[in-house]
Formats: structure tokens, sequence, C-alpha cells
């Protein structure tokens, strides 16, 4: 089918400049899966509920399934792909990797990158702040406590490191 | 999702022009109501003309006694932001509890106004607030605006630019949600302004409403006790999986004595 709406949009996804045409309807989940072959961003709900598809938008948690890609242009999008840098797992990967917050792990990208923006703002959260923030991503195995002390311990090891 | 054009013009103007000039074209805010729309093809839009391009629809600022909140700003922006914390924190509050951090971080509150939605949260306090709506054409009091379930006095194409909230001397909002969407099953928005009491409810009726009843006891005194015996109608209330209206209206008494609490 021809592209009749088709869009360029520039982008920096996890610090790379970025330069694609999208049709206008393109969801920016649907863009970083498909065209851009990062698939660490899940689709759960596909309703903006369950948070599997939050991604950074200049730093902001977002659902990407409620986004345009367009709505993205000249912003720096980070998706799970781009949060450990050089390192094999991001503190906050390794904490929920140690403290057992996940078990299918098909949430657990959009818990990242949430708790990422939560850490950035208070870099000392408490259980409850942690819980409030994290309403809008759910889990159906863990039950979330060992999310929550994984974040915390995420926290702490970002402090220190 | 149907397929759609797409611009993002970056003035007020040239956004009304557009919606205009374009048969069938829909502004686009933060899109937290608009995209989930668009993808159950319950709207389909020739064009849509985002107005995250227009510098002018962003900030707060304070003029005289009024808080002036651009029509683009995020409900992160506007709970987190100093002027509305120290100045009127019952809408920062109001703001932080709307959805969820993401639904936040992209809903805008001209969107949110220009939506109407009977649930929404914004509703109340414009109406309770005595606000008026700044458009690229006109100013709308708050009294005017809203229509009626997703319905306000905004004419083909007329853009919410801002939303201009005197400031009471007291007031507060208390909120009933629904644990999963975050919206109002009912929330019940107090203030005493320069014109009296003003209360105005969401989520319970097929959109938001002033209750005239709690205005008149709270006038002759702002305190929780003063809506001891308080019967609401529930006839016209709403009536769905969530809240009979029963319920519903027992739950407008008992967000109106919390909010009173809360802001006395």
């Amino acid at each position: 089918m021809a592209m009749s709406n088709s869009v360029n949009v520039r982008f920096d996804l996890n610090d790379e400049a970025l330069s694609v045409d999208v049709e206008a309807r393109t969801l920016l989940v649907d863009l970083l899966r498909g065209q851009l072959g990062r698939t660490g961003t899940h689709v759960g709900c596909d309703t903006s509920q369950c948070g599997a598809c939050v991604v950074l938008v200049d730093g902001r948690s977002v659902k990407s399934c409620t986004m345009l890609a367009v709505q993205a242009a000249g912003t720096c999008v980070r998706t799970i792909e781009g949060v450990s840098g050089d390192a094999a797992l991001h503190p906050l990967q390794q904490a929920f990797r140690e403290e057992h917050g996940l078990q299918c792990g098909f949430c657990t990208p959009g818990m990242i990158m949430s708790a990422l923006e939560l850490i950035d703002r208070n870099p000392d959260p408490s259980d409850r702040d942690i819980r409030h923030w994290l309403s809008g991503n759910l889990c159906r195995c863990t039950g979330y406590r060992n999310i929550v002390r994984a974040v915390r311990s995420g926290a702490r090891a970002m402090r220190d490191g | 999702m149907h397929d759609f054009a797409y611009h993002r013009p970056t003035s007020l103007a040239a956004a009304v022009r557009l919606l205009d000039d374009i048969d069938d074209a829909s502004a686009l805010a933060g899109g937290m109501t608009l995209v989930p729309t668009l993808k159950l093809r319950l709207a389909a839009p020739a064009a849509l003309v985002d107005l995250g391009g227009i510098a002018a629809l962003a900030g707060i600022s304070v003029a005289g006694d009024c808080l002036e909140i651009a029509a683009m700003t995020t409900h992160a922006a506007v709970t987190a932001n100093d002027h509305v914390r120290t100045r009127l924190p019952a809408l920062a509050a109001l703001a932080g509890r709307i959805g969820d951090p993401q639904v936040r971080n992209r809903g805008t509150i001209g969107g949110s106004v220009a939506n109407n939605d009977p649930a929404a949260d914004y509703p109340a306090a414009v109406l309770a607030l005595d606000a008026r709506v700044v458009t690229d054409r006109r100013e709308i009091a708050a009294a005017d605006f809203f229509r009626g379930m997703f319905a306000t006095a905004l004419e083909p194409g007329e853009i919410i630019a801002a939303l201009r909230f005197p400031l009471p001397a007291r007031a507060a909002y208390a909120k009933f949600s629904n644990p999963a969407s975050g919206y109002a099953i009912v929330g019940v928005m107090v203030a005493q302004t320069r014109n009296g009491v003003r209360v105005a409810v969401t989520g319970a009726g097929p959109a938001v409403f002033r209750a005239t009843d709690i205005e008149n006891r709270l006038e002759r005194a702002f305190r929780p006790s003063a809506l001891d015996g308080l019967l609401i109608d529930a006839a016209t209330l709403n009536d769905d999986l969530h809240a009979d209206r029963a319920y519903r209206a027992h739950l407008v008494a008992v967000m109106a004595r919390r909010a009173v609490a809360a802001a006395a």
C-alpha cells in the first residue's frame, strides 16, 4: 500500500541520531519494534494501562503505545536496549535479577524504564514512592513485592555507583 | 488506525488556519484520549493538527491574583510547578492524581478541558474555581463553557490557549478513583472564591455540574459538619458497572465532606 501520508521523523534513539520515514499513523512502539527492530519494548494491553511499552522521551516515561511516532520528532528516546551502555547490565537491571524482580519478564522493560524516571527525580525513593510511581505498570507474576525491593536496591546501587 | 495527514504548526494562528482550511481535521494535544480513540477507529479525521510545536502554548505564570496555565502544559508540569503548589495547591494535588505518571507526562490541561470527559478531573477545578477558558479568539467563563457530556462552547476549529484561574481563599479536591483508570468515579472540588462558595462535581453525572445544595450549606458554615444529613438526589447520576447511582450519590456527599475538611 502506498504510504500516502509519509512523514520524515528525526530523533535520537539511545544516543544515535535517526531519520526515518513513517506513516503518520504509526505508533511510536510500532516504529521501535517494527521498522527499527528494537523489540525490548513490549506491547501488553495496547490500551495505555499495563506499561509494558514504557520508554523515556526526553527523560520522561511515556507509554509508547499511546504516542504517535511523529510526536517523538526532535526528542531523545531511550529504550531498554539503551540503558546499560557498555556494561552487561545497568545497576537497576542487576537489582531486578538479584531481587527476583521478574518471573516471565514481559513487564520488566517497562518497569525499569518507569523506575529510571522515578530515581532520576528522587534518588532515594521510599517503598510508598515506588508503589505510587509504578501505578501505571502491571505485573501478573510477582505480586510487586520483589519489584519494589529491586527498585529500592537499584536506586541504592545507582547512588553508590 | 485509519490514515491521516499530519501537520505540526509552530504558531496558534497557523493551527487555527489549518483547522479552518482542512475538512475534518482534529487538533492533537497530548493525545491521551485522542490516540486511543483513533486506535479504536471511533474517530477517523482526515488530518491531525499537532499543537505540540507551538511554544506559546506552554508555561505557567502568575498575573495579579490569577494563575494562568497555558493549554499544552502537562499534568506533570502543573503538579510540579512552584507557583501552582504555593498559590493553588488544590490544583497541584488534583493534577498529581490524574491517571498514572506516564499519562501525566503527556496529557495536557487544555486537552482535558476541551475533551470534557464526564469523569475527568480538570473540569471540576475549572468550574469550581470560576476559571476562564482563553481561546485563540475569546475568553469563555467556566459556567458557559461546559455544555454536557463531551460537549463544550468551543466552535469548530477554536483552540484553547490557556486556563486562567482566579486564586481562591481556599480550595480542595477529593476524588474516589477508579483503581484501573484513575478516572473519577466521583470527584468533588470545593472552593471559597471571591464570588462565594462554589462546588463542582465530576464523574457522578453525564457531565461536570455545580452542587448548589452543598454550596448553600457551606455558604452558611464552611466546615464538614455543615453537610451532615445531606442527601444527594441520585435520579440524574450515572449508573454503570463501576458504581450504581445510589452509591455515586453517597460518594458525592462523602467526597464533599473530605474536600471541605482538606480545605478548611
